[in-house]
Formats: structure tokens, C-alpha cells, sequence
């Protein structure tokens, strides 16, 4: 094999040259996302028949087929953008790859149906920049992935990747570095929000060797997926960040601790390390610099505790995955006791990037005490869910309905959930609120890993904490009395609530319990489990006296609480609710009025959801 | 170095914990899943205690004393009311978890608390989950036993509860530690049984009691690098040995 060791720099450089030269001769691009969800909407087969179509057609070698990472709008794949003028097609079937070749490629006329329309508007768009969901984000992190190929080197080295690890070895010492990144005023994606070169600062001074980097892709929030998507599409970007951090910090070993849920991310991270080492990026003598820095991948087993970094740090020792006391910080005593470096997948991600633009430029976005941007997991019921990137200091109404697309079907909003598991519920007057580390947390939630999750009006509060409070119940590693027995009694008071039971008295127990467990649970998982709690008795508390004072459930969702019955006026006797109840519970013949047997009723939602007269009504 | 406990100046060393240098000091504070013989784990979160310092600008929290290393100037509150309510919240929550735990009881009436409000687990046994049996265990070297599962499942066990992966030498030093008798083992004459396994046992060649099981003594020599041999009599027959060789030693 030729030897593709990219020895210096300059080498780089001239390769990236030649890359771009070849880019440019390029032909018309089909790019098909090939993200872990637009896989799961049957991408696969439609890049098999954009292929065939193509054969067809005999213009194989005239136009490129490029699968690509994840471009974020998840709600709407698989997703195809024909390049380079950016049209945008989406829910693209494998049927429609051939009218994509014959109408659009070979006589530039639109395929309409493939056309996204905007839920608000009712407007048709061509373009992706047009897009809402899309013209209002930054994509500085996210950007490159719907524009290569994420298992090519090449690829990424074209788009300007690598630069800035040659600009840190050419032009900068170890402490500049950190002080740029200090200057820039990172800070960890992750959910500490810690400043990124403090950190590093306090690691490199750590007496003691080998030093460790780690790069934390456990990602464990329900609905979170972005540094899945990073590592998918940008595998790159995090190696990149992580040789810089590695080189600033006096690092020779580096470790990604990822989930074993995540098996693309885990090919094409390999793939990357491996494209990597063989030019020259990785292992000895890096840039013939005689710095020496190899990445090692590590397979989590599916506990979510092992997201916390001392946890992640004894997993990775082959210890059981419990979280240590951290009095001592990890970047003083670390992985096998060592000054160990640790940040999540999105802040190696960004860190290339302050490195090539400066940390003036990169502050340039962002608020006073967050700079740069954010990617969050918009989920739960907006119309445009997905990942998007924005500026830190967007208002949460933004995000939610200018990107987000609004509620589905127009219902009122009632709550967004930031943070994740252990995050806070904020109300609608919370919608204007700035979205960065501090105003977070001092609202009673916290940015935590990015999650964002949307709640209408038929979304019970109580009910939505009970639910997390079971995630972190089932997730706790059980080490400490508060987390383990504190999850349990909480998880069982939340069961009463939704039951109406326990009187008002009950709150007065729910909020010293999470008093409790604030104070003395040893990791971050504990103390930060009772924030659902907390933060819906604070915003939604009557929904909480509704269950106790009424015994009613306002958003219909309690079962205990809530009875399904038919509004005779609108029944039409169709009997589909009666073929539909999976219990038998609704009694009446064709073209009479129905009725629903409360006692056999289990108050699953069906008749509710396939009734087309509104005739159901719920109590 | 010089903080101060409860008001009460002391001295102490870099490296120490904040628990070792108050029970030095006679103050005392309640722990459970802390012993001398093993790492400090924090695992029981009893020994909370409020920390601040003159140069923290107010800045004041609570900390678990077995794992926080003393500091020059610290200020530790061991028993102020924030410190007494998080400890009864969490030994009411014990408490729920090993209702019959006599030991929870008597420390619960120490917090005022007569009986949980919260729910109690059902079937509950007397373990509280302090993981000392599993420390002791690793320091010996045996490494039998383990913690397994995570949260409320989590419990003590060996490796995948089979007698196959059995580690267990029968050296009692779990059930020996073990704060609630939850551990227990029997013996009589011939046979000594825990973890669901029966050991034989070796007799002291001089007086004739049990000083062990072949497993354990073996694995004392191993780690010792002496000889078998040695372990053939009781401590007390050997040191009586010990006693009458130096008694014939003349200067």
C-alpha cells in the first residue's frame, strides 16, 4: 500500500489542495442521509435504488451518490438533498429514486410530493436553506455532516478538517492552546457546564503520569441522540478535538467510552481512528513532531450511571460502573488514579473549530457566560422534531416554534423539559427565557446533555415526573441510600399522587424526601434526580392539588382518575371504537349509540384515537 | 495542620479524612459502611457533615466526613440541625429498607424517629447495602463476592450465584464485618457452611480447635509466602511456643 503518512503539515496541506481541486471538477451530488434514523426509515434501500435508477439512466459516472451523517431532521427521512444547488427531498422513498433521476436530475423539474410543505404556512419549499427548520440554526458543529461522507478522511480533511490540529502543532505551544480554549469560554456539553480550559489547565499542572483523555459517548437520555449523530456523521471532529486536547494537556492515551446501543457510531468512529492512524494523525511521532497520542474505544453495557464521569472511569478499569466521591477531581486523580481529562463527544467536537477560528471569533456567539453554540434533541409533541443547533441565548420560544414548527396540531403548549431525566418542567412563561447554562439552572432546570422535550396540553405533570423518576429508579446504581431507597419512596408518593391518594399533606413529604436526596446522594444522579419533582411543584403544583383535592387528572391522563365515556350527540353508531377496544369494554349495534362498560374499561386511549366524530369523551 | 470540629480546634495530617480526625478527637459521628481495615466508600451517607471556610466567602455544604480530605482552615459542623435532618432522612429511609435492623432502630431513636414514613420494603432482610463485606472481601484477596444488579435489585451474591464460580475461602471476614448480621455462618465440630457452601476444617495440632478452613489457610500462605507449615497451630499455641523459646534465650 502507498504510504499515505501525512508526515507535516505542509503535506496536509497540499493533500487538502489536491482533494478540493478534484471536489470542485465534481459532478452533481445525490446526498442520502445516512443517519442511525434515516436507516431506520429505509435509506439503505434507496441508495440501492438511486444506484440502479442511475445504471438505468447510464449516469453512473456522471453523478455522485454520497451517503452521509445525520442533517437533523429526523421527523422527515429518509433525506435527500441534491447538490449543489440544495434541493431538498424529503420522505424519499425507494419508488421515487428514479423519478428524482428522470425528472429532477435529468430535466430540472421538481418532484412535488417530496417537497417539504410547512405545517404553519402551508407553503412549499425547495430549498434546504429556505426550511425553517433549518434558516433559524447555526450549524457550525452539525454543518459538515450533510456534506461528506463521515467514513472518508478525505472528505473531512477537503471541508477544512485537520487544519487546526496542523495549526496547533505549527504555530502554537501546549499553553497556548489551553489558553485559547480558556478564552473562548467553552464549556462541557456534557451537563457540568464546567469551562472546558480550566479544566485542562488544572490537568496538564496535575502532578503525576500517564495522563489520560477521554471522550464520554454514553449517552443515556431518553430522546437524546446527538452525540450518537456527532460520532455518525463527524467522527473526525471529536478524534480531531481530542489529538489537540491530548497534545495540550501532555496526553499519550486517549479513550472513548461509547454505547453499545450505538453501533454506527461505533463503526464509523473506528473507521475514522483507523483512517486516522494510518495518516499519520494518530500514534507515534505526530506531525513529526515527536508527540506521540493513540485513541482506544470502549464499549459501554447499557447502564445510564456510567454517563457520570468517575462511574465511566471505573467502568473503563473493568470495575463495576458506580460513581466515586470526586472531593479529589478527576483531573487530579482520575482513570487508574491518573489526571485524567474527561468531556463529552460535542465539546471535543467544538474544539477544532476554536482552534482554526480563534476564541474571539468562536465568543463572538453565544451570551455572556455561554458561548458558541448548542445542538439539542427537540422531541415530544412538536411538529419538527430532530436535532438542532443554535446559538446559546435563542429563547426557548424559538426553538420550539420557529424551528420546532409549533405544537402538533396546534394544541396549546404547556411545558418544555430541558436537561434530560434529572432536568426541570418549564412553563410557558419560561418560553422567553435565553437558553444557556446559567439562566437554566437558575429557573430550576438545567441544560444538562441538550434533551429537549415538548408537552402539550395532554401531557399530566405528575404523571410525566412519575415516569422519570421510574427511569431513574430503574438507572440508579444503587451505591447510596438516597439515590437507591430515596428513588424508590419517591417513585411510590408520585404512584399515590396519580391515584389521588395521600392528601395534600403528601407534598409536604415528596419535598423533604428531595431534600433529602439534594444533600446527601453521593453522584449527580441523586441529588439532581428529585429536579422533575421540584420543578413541576413549582410551575404545575395545581396540577398536583387537582389529583389530591379533586381526585381528577386536568390532562386526562391518570387512570385512576379519569373515566372514558361516548358523547351520544356525536356518536354514529360506525362501531369502529366497539372493533377496536382490545378489552371489549364498549357495547352497541351498528348505527346505535355506543356505550363504554367502565368496569371493564382499562382506560388504554384506542376508542379515543380511532374515533373520527369526537364522540369520545374523557373525564 | 490545624481546622476546627465543632467548634474545637485539632490537629491533623494531610490525607486524612475529616471522620478520622474527629474520632480521634472523641467527636463522634454515626457511620456505617466505614471501617478502619478498608477504603472509605461513602456509600451509606450517614456520616454527612456541613463544611465551610473563612475563605469560601459563606460559601457552605454538606459532605460525607469518611471520604472529605482535611484541609488547613476547614470549618466542620458535625451536628448543626441541616446536618441532623439530612442523617434522619436518610436512616428513616434505611429504616425502610430493614425495618427489623436493630441497629437502624437504635440509631433511628437517636434522629427521634420511632418508626419509618415511608413505606417498607417487602421481605426485607437486614442487608443495608454498606458493600463492606464486598471491601473486606477484595482486601483478603478472595474477591468472592460481589455486588450485582443496580438500584433497589442491587444485592450481595457470589459471581452468578453458582457453586461453580466459587471464590469463597470460608475466612468469615464478611459475616465478621457485616454491621447487621445480615452475613451469617454456621460451624459445628466437623463442618463450617456460608455463601450456601460447607468447608471442611483444620484443627491447631497442639489444642485441637478450629483455626480455619484448608481453602483459607492456603490462600494465607499464598499471599504470605509462608510456608504451609506455619499454619498448623492456633495463634495462641503458636505464640505460647513463641513465649517458651524466648524464656530459654540467656544473655
Amino acid at each position: 500500500m502507498k504510504n499515505s503518512k501525512l508526515t507535516s503539515p505542509e503535506k496536509l496541506a497540499r493533500l487538502k489542495g489536491k482533494l478540493l481541486k478534484q471536489r470542485q471538477k465534481q459532478r452533481p451530488i445525490i446526498t442520502v442521509c445516512a443517519g442511525t434514523a434515516c436507516v431506520a426509515c429505509g435509506c439503505v434501500p434507496l441508495t440501492a435504488a438511486f444506484r440502479e435508477a442511475l445504471k438505468e439512466n447510464g449516469l453512473e459516472d456522471k453523478i455522485e451518490i454520497r451517503t452521509t451523517g445525520c442533517h437533523g431532521f429526523c421527523e422527515r427521512g429518509p433525506l435527500v438533498v441534491l447538490q449543489p444547488e440544495g434541493i431538498f427531498y424529503q420522505q424519499v422513498k425507494p419508488a421515487d429514486a428514479k423519478s428524482i433521476i428522470e425528472q429532477t436530475i435529468q430535466n430540472g423539474e421538481l418532484v412535488e410530493k417530496l417537497l417539504y410543505r410547512d405545517p404553519q404556512t402551508k407553503q412549499v419549499l425547495t430549498h434546504e436553506k429556505d426550511i425553517p427548520f433549518y434558516s433559524k440554526q447555526m450549524r457550525l458543529i452539525f454543518g459538515m455532516n450533510g456534506h461528506m461522507d463521515p467514513t472518508s478522511i478525505h472528505d473531512y480533511i477537503a471541508l477544512g478538517g485537520y487544519a487546526a490540529l496542523a495549526r496547533s502543532f505549527l504555530e502554537m505551544q501546549p499553553e497556548d492552546i489551553i489558553e485559547e480554549v480558556k478564552k473562548s469560554g467553552l464549556r462541557g456539553r456534557g451537563g457540568g457546564g464546567f469551562l472546558t480550559g480550566k479544566k485542562w489547565a488544572t490537568c496538564r499542572k496535575a502532578p503525576g503520569e500517564p495522563k489520560y483523555i477521554i471522550c464520554n459517548a454514553d449517552e443515556g437520555d431518553p430522546g437524546a441522540f446527538m452525540d450518537r449523530s456527532l460520532l455518525e456523521g463527524n467522527p473526525h471532529a471529536v478524534v480531531e478535538g481530542m489529538i489537540i486536547g491530548a497534545y495540550a494537556i501532555g496526553s499519550h492515551d486517549g479513550y472513548v467510552y461509547v454505547r453499545h446501543e450505538y453501533p454506527l457510531a461505533v463503526k464509523n468512529l473506528n473507521i475514522a481512528i483507523e483512517a486516522a492512524r494510518e495518516f499519520g494523525l494518530l500514534g507515534e511521532n505526530i506531525f513529526s513532531s515527536g508527540f506521540d497520542f493513540d485513541i482506544k474505544v470502549s464499549r459501554g453495557g447499557g447502564a445510564f450511571v456510567c454517563g457520570e464521569s468517575t462511574a465511566l472511569m471505573a467502568s473503563l478499569e473493568g470495575k463495576i460502573g458506580e460513581p466515586r466521591a470526586k472531593y479529589i477531581h478527576t483531573v487530579t486523580s482520575g482513570l487508574w488514579g491518573k489526571p485524567s481529562t474527561l468531556n463529552n463527544v460535542e465539546t471535543w467536537a467544538n474544539v477544532p473549530m476554536i482552534i482554526e477560528k480563534g476564541a474571539d471569533e468562536y465568543a463572538k456567539v453565544g451570551t455572556e457566560g455561554s458561548k458558541g453554540t448548542k445542538v439539542f434533541a427537540l422531541t415530544g409533541k412538536v411538529n419538527n422534531t430532530g436535532l438542532v443547533e443554535v446559538p446559546m441565548g435563542m429563547t426557548l420560544r424559538e426553538i420550539v416554534f420557529d424551528i420546532g414548527g409549533g405544537i402538533i396540531e396546534n394544541r396549546p403548549f404547556k411545558a418544555v423539559q430541558t436537561g434530560g431525566p434529572s432536568g426541570g418542567c418549564l412553563p410557558e412563561s419560561a418560553l422567553d427565557m435565553p437558553v444557556d447554562f446559567d439562566t437554566l439552572t437558575e429557573i430550576g432546570s438545567m441544560m444538562g446533555s441538550g434533551g429537549l422535550i415538548v408537552m402539550d396540553n395532554l401531557t399530566c405533570m405528575v404523571d410525566l415526573a412519575k415516569y422519570f423518576i421510574h427511569f431513574l429508579q430503574e438507572e440508579s446504581c444503587g451505591k447510596c441510600t438516597p439515590c437507591r431507597e430515596g428513588l424508590r419512596q419517591l417513585h411510590h408518593m408520585l404512584e399515590k399522587v396519580t391515584r389521588g391518594e395521600g392528601g395534600v399533606e403528601i407534598l409536604d413529604d415528596i419535598e423533604r424526601l428531595c431534600m433529602v436526596m439534594e444533600n446527601a446522594s453521593l453522584c449527580a444522579l441523586g441529588s439532581s434526580a428529585p429536579n422533575p419533582v421540584m420543578s413541576t411543584l413549582k410551575y404545575f403544583r395545581n396540577e398536583y392539588l387537582a389529583h389530591l383535592e379533586e381526585q381528577r387528572c386536568p390532562a386526562g391522563v391518570c387512570k385512576d382518575l379519569i373515566t372514558y365515556s361516548v358523547i351520544e350527540e356525536n356518536c354514529t353508531g360506525c362501531v369502529v371504537c366497539k372493533r377496536a377496544c382490545p378489552v371489549d369494554a364498549i357495547e352497541g349495534e351498528k348505527k346505535e349509540v355506543h356505550k363504554i362498560n367502565s368496569d371493564i374499561c382499562t382506560r388504554c386511549g384506542i376508542c379515543l384515537a380511532v374515533c373520527k366524530f369526537d364522540a369520545i369523551f374523557v373525564e | 495542620m490545624q481546622l476546627s470540629i465543632d467548634g474545637k480546634s485539632v490537629t491533623a495530617q494531610t490525607g486524612e479524612y475529616i471522620l478520622q480526625v474527629a474520632q480521634r478527637n472523641g467527636i463522634e459521628i454515626p457511620a456505617l459502611c466505614h471501617h478502619p481495615a478498608v477504603e472509605p466508600s461513602g456509600a451509606c451517607r450517614l456520616c454527612m457533615v456541613e463544611i465551610t471556610h473563612a475563605d469560601w466567602g459563606g460559601w457552605k455544604g454538606l459532605v460525607t466526613a469518611c471520604l472529605y480530605p482535611v484541609q488547613e482552615g476547614l470549618i466542620v459542623s458535625t451536628a448543626n440541625e441541616k446536618v441532623r435532618k439530612v442523617r434522619a432522612g436518610v436512616l428513616d429511609l434505611l429504616l425502610a429498607r430493614c425495618p427489623e435492623s436493630e441497629l437502624i432502630q437504635n440509631l433511628s431513636r437517636q434522629y427521634g424517629i420511632e418508626k419509618t414514613s415511608f413505606i417498607p420494603r417487602p421481605e426485607p432482610d437486614l442487608c443495608i447495602l454498606c458493600g463492606l463485606c464486598v471491601r473486606i472481601c477484595e482486601k483478603i484477596g478472595a474477591s468472592a463476592i460481589s455486588t450485582i444488579g443496580r438500584g433497589i435489585d442491587k444485592i450481595v451474591s457470589v459471581p452468578y450465584e453458582t457453586e461453580e464460580n466459587y471464590a469463597c475461602i470460608g475466612c468469615l471476614a464478611c459475616a465478621t464485618i457485616c454491621p447487621t448480621g445480615e452475613i451469617t455462618f454456621t460451624q459445628d465440630e466437623q463442618t463450617r457452611s456460608i455463601w450456601g457452601r460447607n468447608f471442611e476444617l483444620v484443627y491447631c495440632e497442639d489444642c485441637g480447635i478450629a483455626i480455619g478452613t484448608p481453602e483459607q489457610l492456603k490462600h494465607y500462605s499464598e499471599r504470605s509466602g509462608l510456608d504451609m507449615s506455619y499454619f498448623t497451630k492456633c495463634d495462641r499455641c503458636r505464640n505460647r511456643e513463641a513465649a517458651a523459646r524466648f524464656a530459654r534465650i540467656t544473655f
